[in-house]
């Protein structure tokens, strides 16, 4: 009986401690950041809004391999390979629908030449969501983003214009194959 | 039989106004407090100090398209959410909010006050019926089993006050309290009372009719718009009742504590009034931010198992008192 | 069979395959390149190295490679003791390659991509400088990019061995070994795409198909089969964004085996072709233009049109589309759309497959024949699947010489060694060279009918019950002995002919060749091959009556309805212009624009195959359903749906029902009932991607999921992909496997027939002993002018595939040919032009070995047409003739036994 009697005492004695501690809570200043009127810093990896970069020559970076499409869990991604007159892939168009985006990321973890990347800007609201489809046009920037060395084509085998067979970063120029000699 | 002294149109149209208007204000009075006791901010954003949150919420419930589910009983659906506000409203008749100021001024007021809280929770059971939807028939018989085993010792628990004041005229009860608020002799009754007028109220944390966790959204699962509207009314308008009536049995109403009386009576009245209400439904906001929902089967068990035994012992022990001093 | 342990486990296997096939066929995963179930082994690649054990207290074992390895009765080898060596021999394999996986066409699908995964290779330790190579232009159909090569030497193997073809070949040493032509240029192989799957990387890929790139698991696909000729080759279309992006091989061990000719494989693009019909057309007169009409509207009309019409079927048009016409205008006045002469000699190939003793010849039988004659068919040109099939079959002498010494047959170098030149006999008789000529023995040069007459006395001169022919040359009479000396001492002779030639008694004399050669239950191989995709299909169905396009031309009715056909390929242009100048209403179905379509006065939008299902009958009679790969735009249809009212598969089951011999066609899909736990097969991988994203800037909100025809399948990557049925197998694919070669976990045995035997339905089953001849005619009479004889063009002929880019590079436009004495006698120099009676001027070229007094006329090629052209026509010099810019001459290869030209390399 008693033991019981102390038992509802106990409880009720801690939501008081409760209700006391929350009320307390009522001088503390608010975490709140209010971000219309204070921006809040973005990190520079935080994963905001995509864009396409450019290599180091200013020329695109997007080689329409397909991969942040294929890795794209909502499959929000879509594009077509084209090439140049010199063999140089690149994308004929190339569409995310930001109304089906959920900034995971791993189209830019898939992509092989840093050409997509997220970027700190997350004010992308719109109030049509047929204005959220971007195309290349509206991602496309000018510049190389987060990764200002790197040049796809100087490390691949492909020939392209300004840079032939054997040009690219550790080749030897191409095999003479008329020749038998070691 | 009723005795309209105070049931003025002036008095009529004061009290809905400010009733109507301190409920849905509780609103955004509500989520600010939330805030603060969370260390956030709550809605700031409409007009200064997002006071006007509450007509952003009001024209975005009223804009918002009035669905009617088609596998429902459409008459009571519709049927339903009125009740609440309309009950909730005619509580709010009799309370007297100073002398000479109120609505309805019943020699039954007390009862009155246990009429409507009973009716309210059709509102609660039809809604939920009326849904054809699991969730909302569970969180309907939540409903009315926790208001049905809750207004028993609610009415019990507040016998005593009956006794002490020989009377269920509110002002009357009020008026006894010259000598001294029966919230101490009655502190078990006050317990007791309160507990039982949150759980009547199904507020935070007695909240488990509409217990999200488990039943989406309980009794009002089906309905959205408007509809919905008039139960969150209904509810904030019970919430400014449950607060009004805790100082009017056990807190001297409109008597100003410690002689702190000015002016003449109606304005002093109105003021300490008020502040005790205000004190009660901040009170309740702090409840919500600060307790965690219990399970319904604790609910239920502690209402039986303690409350009542709670508020007999109060009853027996002030019938003994009365009795011993009048000899 | 041997029981043999592999990393402690005991399998039975088949001993006499290699160790490698016999893994992959117990669904083990063991790297490898170089072998090719087609091709045999020659341990090049040392990626299937598996460590053998001498006993079982052997615990060292020693390095063997699995496909060079017999597999020993009670042996114990194991591969995962070996994995070491295979990651660092892929190594060295990676050391050069590039890092050009994402601008690399083969990505995605690539076996080395598969294998280095596989093998555990999964960091680069070289940090040197690596090899490079330039690159070759292959023509049209191939792009080169050498240094993504591993030095498999598949392609050789495939392309010099397998195929024959003589111009590409291995250069350089050591590594710095490099595959490619003498010089560049356009591959001379009719099978040239092949490289694309047989390559394990991306050396050899697809050039149409790079155009307009898109990933393997982009590809929505489905089964379907070629309409290229006869042979119905399965195949794989893949589409995205709604345009048909390339063809692949379907495996089917009894059709196609592993390999498409390059007109199967890059000819679909038709499809996309902008002379496409996008939308139904009609004109109320003669004279006005074409209005388009909804959808809706054109079928009312073609309903309107359908009274009192008469119904020209066609070829080409799946059965169920022929069989709604027929339903719809009446089997009285339902017209073939093939010429008597055709009509009559696909009669008698049903006539022969039925009631002479013979076995008709799937792919399968014809590379088992050790002695093959070929009877007037051009067969690299008619129907090259079976020309590559021919290939294989003049080397089992070398493989009957490898087993008599007990050599493995899979042991490919040993057996190419051991035969060096020494084929099984081919003998051709034809009126012109054709491209078999390098492995045949001997090709006769004699116009059809002689050849008839030669092999009749062929016949007679195996059973001298058949008929004999009186008037044949001392040298006909020599060969005639020692053909049939051949055939009589082959194990499995086959005979090959077909419609080709227009000579109906090239058939009876095949017949009675096989017919003679039949001794109880061991029946000769017959091959005839038909015109088109669907020839025999149409045959069946006109099945006891002769209305062909003569008798429509004929038929007075005021209005006709056309299917899928552009009759001008079909009867002489002035027979055809009065045939429709007395109609007063024409309705075409068809989905590219032609000259019959033109005069229309109704234009329906009819689907191709890539976007309808359908059943074509190929040249053994067997009928074979292809599913539709996308759904076309709403204006165009089906053409069967056009013409009926019924579901798709109601059309077939009546189709079934009503004609003779075709109940098997609805056994051709598992039904519409089918589905695996509830889901239906999906035409799309489990990785498509775009989906959210591909139609959005039309619309953002995604559409519903378009319905099916058959039922079957569904155009989404939701369901269950082909476990059940390989019928339904869109895309091979196995975990690990993203390759082409993934197709062996569907196999039953690494190499062999599907799982499921899903290889379609013999419409045709023969079962007659008894010998039964056909009468052989007299020798012809003497016409004035050339005798004509068709020449067919693998690329330009066929009317469909000459609407694709590619194919167009690799035609040219008509031609004559001429022997050198009468291009003289004409007067005529290299750059002349030859004027054709009553048809205009045209190029010529000289070959020698074409008989004096015979023209050779090209087919199909834009420019002429052949149906115009009696069978003698006198010629004439042109005047002031300029050769134009479609005249190709480069592309007509005539001959294999020509001098290779290496000089002028680079």
């Amino acid at each position: 009986m008693f033991k019981a009697l102390g038992k509802q005492i106990k409880i009720i004695w801690t939501q008081l401690v409760s209700l006391w501690l929350v009320f307390l809570h009522l001088f503390n200043k608010a975490d709140t950041v209010e971000y219309p009127d204070v921006m809040p810093y973005m990190f520079p990896r935080w994963r905001g809004r995509i864009i396409l970069t450019r290599d180091p020559d200013g020329e695109e970076r997007c080689v329409a391999c397909n991969l942040c499409a294929v890795a794209c869990p909502v499959d929000c991604i879509s594009l077509q390979k084209t090439e140049d007159e010199t063999g140089r892939w690149y994308p004929e168009f190339f569409r995310i629908n930001f109304s089906r985006c959920i900034m995971c990321g791993f189209c830019e973890e898939a992509c092989p030449t840093h050409a997509i990347q997220l970027t700190p800007d997350f004010e992308m609201a719109e109030y049509v969501r047929q204005d959220m489809v971007w195309e290349k046009e509206h991602m496309l920037i000018n510049g190389t983003g987060k990764y200002h060395d790197y040049n796809f084509y100087n490390v691949a085998g492909k020939a392209i214009g300004g840079k032939g067979k054997g040009e690219a970063q550790n080749e030897l120029p191409p095999v003479d194959r008329k020749s038998l000699l070691p | 039989m009723f005795s309209f002294e105070v049931g003025s149109l002036l008095n009529i149209a004061l009290v809905l106004v400010a009733g109507l208007v301190i409920s849905i204000m509780m609103i955004w009075v509500e989520r600010r407090f939330l805030g603060f006791f969370s260390d956030r901010l709550g809605p700031n954003r409409v007009g200064p100090f997002g006071i006007f949150q509450v007509i952003a919420d009001a024209v975005k419930m009223l804009a918002k398209e009035d669905w009617i589910p088609p596998f429902s009983d459409k008459f009571t659906f519709v049927i339903a959410p009125m009740i609440l506000p309309i009950v909730m409203l005619m509580s709010l008749g009799v309370i007297p909010f100073a002398p000479g100021v109120g609505v309805m001024d019943l020699n039954i007021g007390l009862l009155w006050i246990f009429a409507m809280a009973g009716l309210a929770s059709y509102s609660t059971m039809l809604g939920g019926l009326a849904s054809n939807n699991k969730f909302a028939l569970l969180g309907a018989l939540r409903g009315a089993g926790q208001m049905i085993s809750y207004e028993v010792f609610m009415g019990i628990s507040i016998l005593g006050i009956v006794v002490l004041s020989d009377s269920f005229n509110l002002r009357e009860i009020v008026e006894a309290q010259e000598d001294g608020w029966f919230v101490i002799p009655q502190f078990f009754g006050f317990v007791v009372f309160m507990v039982a007028g949150i759980a009547e109220s199904h507020r935070w944390p007695f909240d488990l009719p509409e217990g999200e966790a488990e039943i989406i959204s309980g009794y009002n699962t089906e309905y959205s718009g408007m509809k919905f509207g008039l139960f969150m009314i209904g509810e904030y308008i019970g919430m400014v009742v449950m607060s009004a009536i805790i100082p009017v049995l056990f807190f001297g109403g409109w008597l100003a504590p410690f002689g702190l009386e000015f002016g003449n009576e109606i304005i002093s009245g109105l003021f300490w009034m008020g502040a005790k209400t205000s004190f009660f439904l901040l009170f309740f906001v702090l409840v919500r931010a600060a307790l965690v929902r219990p399970r319904y089967d604790q609910l239920m068990s502690y209402g039986w198992l303690v409350m009542l035994p709670l508020s007999l012992i109060n009853l027996l022990i002030t019938g003994a008192v009365v009795l011993y001093q009048a000899g | 069979m041997a029981s043999i342990t592999i990393d402690g486990k005991v399998f039975e296997v088949d001993a006499k395959n290699n160790l490698l096939q016999e893994c992959l066929s117990h669904a083990m995963d063991l790297p490898y390149f170089c072998w090719h179930p087609s091709m045999g082994s020659v341990g090049s690649c040392r990626q299937c190295a598996v460590i053998e054990y001498a006993n079982e207290d052997d615990e060292k074992g020693r390095l063997v490679m699995a496909c060079m390895t017999e597999p020993r009765e009670g042996a114990r080898y194991s591969i995962e003791a070996a994995s070491t060596f295979r990651a660092q021999a892929i190594e060295s394999i990676m050391i050069n390659h590039p890092h050009d996986c994402p601008v690399c066409e083969e990505g995605g699908e690539c076996h080395l991509q598969d294998m280095t995964v596989m093998s555990g290779h999964t960091y680069r330790r070289y940090d040197g400088k690596k090899k490079t190579h330039h690159n070759q232009y292959l023509g049209p159909f191939i792009n080169h990019e050498m240094n993504r090569c591993i030095t498999c030497y598949r392609c050789v193997r495939y392309y010099k061995d397998y195929a024959g073809g003589t111009d590409f070949g291995p250069q350089a040493s050591h590594d710095n070994t490099y595959f490619g032509r003498w010089q560049e240029g356009s591959l001379e192989s009719e099978f040239s795409g092949n490289l694309v799957e047989v390559c394990p990387t991306g050396v050899f890929t697809d050039k149409p198909f790079s155009k307009h790139y898109s990933r393997k698991w982009d590809l929505q696909s489905s089964p379907s089969v070629c309409t290229g000729c006869s042979v119905g080759c399965n195949t794989n279309p893949g589409e995205r964004y709604g345009s048909l992006r390339r063809i692949v091989n379907r495996f089917n061990d009894e059709v196609n085996g592993y390999f498409l000719c390059d007109k199967g494989r890059f000819g679909a693009e038709y499809v996309n072709s902008s002379e496409r019909i996008p939308v139904s057309m009609i004109r109320n007169s003669h004279d006005a233009d074409p209005v388009q009409i909804e959808a809706d509207i054109a079928k009312e009309a073609l309903s309107k049109a359908a009274k009192g019409s008469i119904g020209i079927g066609s070829p080409r048009a799946s059965m169920e589309a022929n069989f709604a016409l027929r339903d719809l205008v009446g089997e009285e006045n339902f017209y073939a759309g093939i010429a008597e002469n055709e009509l009559g000699m696909l009669d008698k190939i049903i006539d022969i497959y039925q009631n002479k003793p013979v076995n008709i010849a799937n792919i399968k039988d014809i590379e088992n024949s050790d002695a093959v004659l070929i009877l007037g068919e051009d067969l690299t040109n008619t129907a090259a699947r079976l020309a590559l099939g021919v290939r294989q079959s003049v080397k089992n002498l070398g493989r009957q010489m490898g087993a008599d010494l007990n050599f493995p047959i899979w042991h490919d170098a040993a057996i190419r060694q051991l035969a060096m030149d020494k084929l099984s006999p081919l003998y051709i008789l034809s009126p012109h060279t054709t491209r078999l000529d390098d492995v045949s023995h001997t090709t006769h040069i004699s116009s059809a009918a002689n050849s008839a007459r030669i092999g009749m006395a062929i016949a007679n001169a195996i059973d001298s019950s058949a008929p004999a022919v009186k008037g044949l040359t001392k040298d006909e009479k020599a060969l005639v002995a020692e053909i049939a000396e051949t055939l009589k001492s082959a194990k499995q002779a086959l005979i090959i002919s077909g419609t080709s030639s227009r000579e109906p008694a090239l058939l009876e004399a095949a017949s009675n060749i096989a017919t003679a050669l039949q001794d109880g239950d061991n029946k000769a191989n017959l091959a005839l091959v038909s015109a088109e995709s669907n020839s025999m299909g149409l045959a069946l169905m006109m099945q006891g009556n002769n209305k062909a396009l003569e008798q429509a031309i004929s038929a007075v009715k005021k209005s006709a309805i056309v299917l899928e056909n552009d009759l001008y390929r079909r009867a002489s242009s002035s027979d055809v212009d009065a045939f429709i100048n007395g109609l007063d209403q024409l309705v075409v179905l068809d989905h590219l624009k032609n000259r019959t379509g033109e005069q229309a006065n109704l234009v329906i939008a009819a689907a191709t195959f890539a976007e309808s299902s359908g059943t074509f009958v190929n040249y053994e009679g067997r009928a074979q359903h292809y599913y539709s790969t996308f759904k076309p735009d709403s204006a165009i249809r089906s053409s069967a749906l056009w013409l009926s009212d019924k579901p798709f598969n109601e059309i077939t089951a009546a189709c079934a029902d009503a004609i003779a011999n075709c109940d098997g066609i609805t056994d051709l899909t598992p039904g519409e009932n089918y589905n695996f736990a509830g889901l239906k097969v999906p035409r799309q991988h489990h990785r498509y991607s775009g989906r959210t994203s591909m139609r959005a800037n039309i619309n953002v909100h995604e559409p519903k999921q378009e319905q099916d025809e058959d039922g079957v399948m569904v155009y989404s990557m939701e369901g269950v992909p082909a476990i059940k049925d390989a019928s339904v197998l869109n895309s091979p694919w196995a975990p690990g496997w993203n390759s082409n070669q993934s197709i062996f976990k569907f196999q039953e045995n690494a190499g062999g027939a599907l799982k499921q035997g899903s290889n379609g339905q013999r419409l045709l089953l023969n079962t007659c002993t008894k010998k039964t001849w056909y009468e052989a005619a007299g020798s012809n009479d003497a016409k004035e002018g050339f005798e004509v004889f068709p020449l067919y063009h693998l690329f330009g002929s066929e009317e469909l595939s000459a609407y694709t880019p590619a194919i167009q590079e690799k035609a040219t436009s008509a031609y004559i040919s001429l022997n050198p004495e009468d291009a003289e006698k004409l007067g005529l120099q290299a750059s002349d032009g030859v004027q054709v009676e009553h048809n205009g001027a045209v190029p010529f070229i000289v070959r020698e070995a074409t008989q004096v007094g015979t023209v050779g006329i090209s087919v199909g090629l834009k420019g002429l047409n052949f149906q115009d052209i009696s069978s003698a026509v006198a010629l004439d010099k042109a005047d002031n003739w300029k050769n134009s810019e479609t005249w190709l001459a480069a592309n007509i290869i005539a001959s294999d036994k020509r001098e290779v030209n290496i000089e002028g390399v680079d």
